[in-house]
């Protein structure tokens, strides 16, 4: 790793956005690989997982995180036009999305970020989606790990249905779901019939890496 | 019933209720009832006849109140709301008839109201800020009154000129919108004050008056959104700081008004980004509980009983909440831990909750009663404690479930 390479990991990794930024940039401008970006960009997401594991990030490095990866995609993407769209090695793949009836999408969208950063092949099919949809996604994506999320409390319900549904459609026993929102617990988690629950996106992450590997 | 047993009945709910707020101990444990939208599983009407229909709400609110006799009950025409956010075009709430299911609750759209830039606007002049910004943007009834500004500057015969602008057709179809709108709001306003009334001459006091909120959620939730807060604080923490120390003199000066209109000591503060893992506890200590504390002193000042409900779990910021002087307010936790809470703040404050969500809604009545018996001896123990639920009561939760509960504070003591 040569010295910008290691400056511009630190600056994404310690949350200086604009210097992070202007660096890639100029990276990117004189020549630097795309993909070499982007692979630092990985790298640096890697310790901003851990320092949220460790409880020295929160939520705001989360997001601001996000955002920085977000601006350093469009401006390697540009670039890279030209070379065919290959997703790099994914560890497995991840279906997400909030139950039927609950419009929230906050937790939800960290917890995608989070399994994204982490290596996952995440698919966010949106917010209030039916149980038919979920079921039609799981057999067209075909994930090892289905993740639904609701803040509410109509949705132990949506979930326990939704999950019936995959069971009664033989899906079940292919996939291994867990649940996640501000009123999921262990009473819930036994209610819907999912294999686990989380209380925040490092939990999340974490019934990933236990079912489908790290 | 006599007049005489309502007004008895009254100041002995109210007696207790403020005997728990002082952490005296009390004759048995108090306990609130807020069940929201539940209410329509009670009386059997859907969650959108509760939104619109004030007498059928009321009527059913009467009914449960009598049946479970808390010592405090939530204001219904909260979710009575439905005509006068369909009269002013409404957008931060889908509501049943209105986005989203005849049986689902009202749901706020987290979006970017303010943008980031718009910081500075609202600092110099937030009245102008809501009216050539702002209020359209939350409303359909305001479009238009944009039209309206600025005013502030203008002065002599420019100002008198200027009257011209409410003839202008954007102000002319808002001014006439929020008429409507204002008529809607007058009755519901009307409606309220009876049936609060009625209540009271029945012997039941309300939960509290008015609500009221902390500074960084008013613009995390209402102006920012989830998105912009979070970011605001990396990418300009001074802004934001600046607006919260300004907004803050703007919410106690409209809340201790209120307040004191209604005629109700409480102020009940729905509290959504205190949680232990939204932000680090530095980050805590700087956007967070030095502005929220201001709130809660201003309105303790004011003598006022500030009644903040915490959200999620907030059992790591318990030392620091706590600093605020005893027996002057109640808080209410949703997710954190009741017998820590005690320990911290037991000679501090009031303690409400916290029965869970999950419990409630998928529990049996013996769980729900074992689960309030645990609270009531532990928590309730030498007073300052009134049971409820984690966040009022869940819209699945079965009756019998709700009746195990309201009966545990007459089966058990602390």
């Amino acid at each position: 790793m040569d010295e910008n390479e290691k400056k511009l990991l630190n600056l994404l990794a310690d949350m200086e956005e604009e210097d992070a930024l202007a660096l890639a940039k100029e990276m990117l401008d004189s020549g630097t690989n795309p993909l070499q970006v982007l692979e630092l960009c990985r790298e640096a997401m890697d310790i901003v997982g851990k320092r949220f594991e460790e409880g020295e990030y929160f939520l705001p490095e989360l997001l601001l995180a996000g955002e920085m990866l977000t601006e350093i995609g469009v401006m390697a993407k540009v670039l890279l036009e030209q070379s065919p769209d290959k997703p790099a090695q994914k560890l497995g793949r991840v279906l997400i999305g909030t139950v039927h009836g609950d419009l929230h999408d906050i937790g939800k969208n960290i917890v995608t970020f989070m399994m994204d950063i982490n290596g996952y092949e995440v698919k966010d099919i949106g917010i209030d989606v039916p149980v038919a949809t979920f079921i039609e996604e799981i057999k067209a994506f075909k994930p090892q790990v289905v993740a639904l999320s609701g803040f509410l409390t109509l949705a132990f319900d949506s979930m326990k249905e939704t999950i019936e549904a995959i069971k009664a459609e033989g899906l079940r026993d292919q996939i291994k779901i867990q649940i996640g929102g501000g009123q999921i617990d262990e009473t819930i988690r036994a209610y819907t019939g999912a294999d686990g629950y989380g209380l925040n996106a490092v939990d999340a992450v974490k019934f990933c890496q236990q079912h489908i590997g790290a | 019933m006599t007049d005489t047993d309502g007004a008895a009945r009254y100041s002995e709910k109210i007696n207790r209720v403020m005997a728990a707020v002082a952490l005296q101990k009390t004759d048995r444990v108090p306990i609130a009832f807020q069940p929201t939208f539940w209410l329509a599983k009670y009386g059997g009407i859907t969650f959108r006849e509760l939104m619109y229909n004030y007498d059928k709400t009321c009527e059913i609110m009467r009914r449960a109140v009598l049946e479970f006799d808390p010592d405090m009950y939530y204001p219904p025409h909260v979710t009575t709301l439905g005509p006068l956010l369909e009269a002013q075009g409404f957008k931060q709430l889908e509501w049943p008839g209105h986005g989203v299911d005849d049986n689902h609750p009202f749901q706020y759209i987290d979006r970017e109201y303010m943008t980031a830039d718009e910081y500075d606007d609202f600092l110099f002049d937030p009245t102008g800020y809501y009216l050539s910004k702002y209020l359209p943007r939350i409303a359909e009834a305001y479009e238009g009154i944009e039209e309206l500004t600025p005013f502030a500057g203008m002065y002599y015969m420019s100002l008198a000129g200027s009257v011209r602008k409410f003839a202008s057709p954007g102000a002319v179809k808002s001014l006439a919108a929020l008429h409507k709108a204002a008529v809607v709001a007058q009755a519901l306003g009307a409606h309220k004050v009876n049936f609060d009334k009625e209540m009271a001459a029945l012997g039941f006091p309300l939960t509290h008056g008015v609500a009221s909120i902390a500074p960084f959620d008013f613009f995390g939730d209402y102006f920012r959104g989830a998105k912009g807060v979070l970011t605001d604080m990396r990418r300009r923490p001074n802004k934001l700081l600046e607006a919260m120390d300004k907004a803050l003199v703007l919410i106690l000066r409209n809340t201790i008004a209120a307040a004191k209109a209604s005629g109700n000591k409480i102020v009940f503060i729905p509290v959504h980004w205190a949680s232990d893992s939204f932000m680090s506890p530095d980050q805590f200590n700087k956007f967070w509980w030095p502005q929220f504390r201001q709130v809660l002193m201003g309105l303790i000042e004011n003598d006022l009983i500030p009644m903040p409900l915490w959200e999620a779990d907030c059992t790591k910021r318990l030392e620091v909440i706590g600093d605020i002087p005893p027996g002057k307010a109640i808080y209410w936790f949703e997710r954190t831990d009741l017998i820590k809470a005690k320990e911290v703040l037991g000679d501090t404050v009031c303690l409400r909750g916290n029965v869970t969500a999950s419990l409630m809604a998928t529990g049996t009545p013996d769980e729900v009663d074992a689960y309030c018996k645990n609270l009531i001896e532990n928590v309730g123990k030498g007073g300052g404690f009134i049971l409820d639920c984690g966040f009022g009561v869940p819209d699945e939760t079965s009756i019998e479930n709700v009746r195990a509960m309201y009966r545990s504070v007459h089966k058990y003591s602390a």
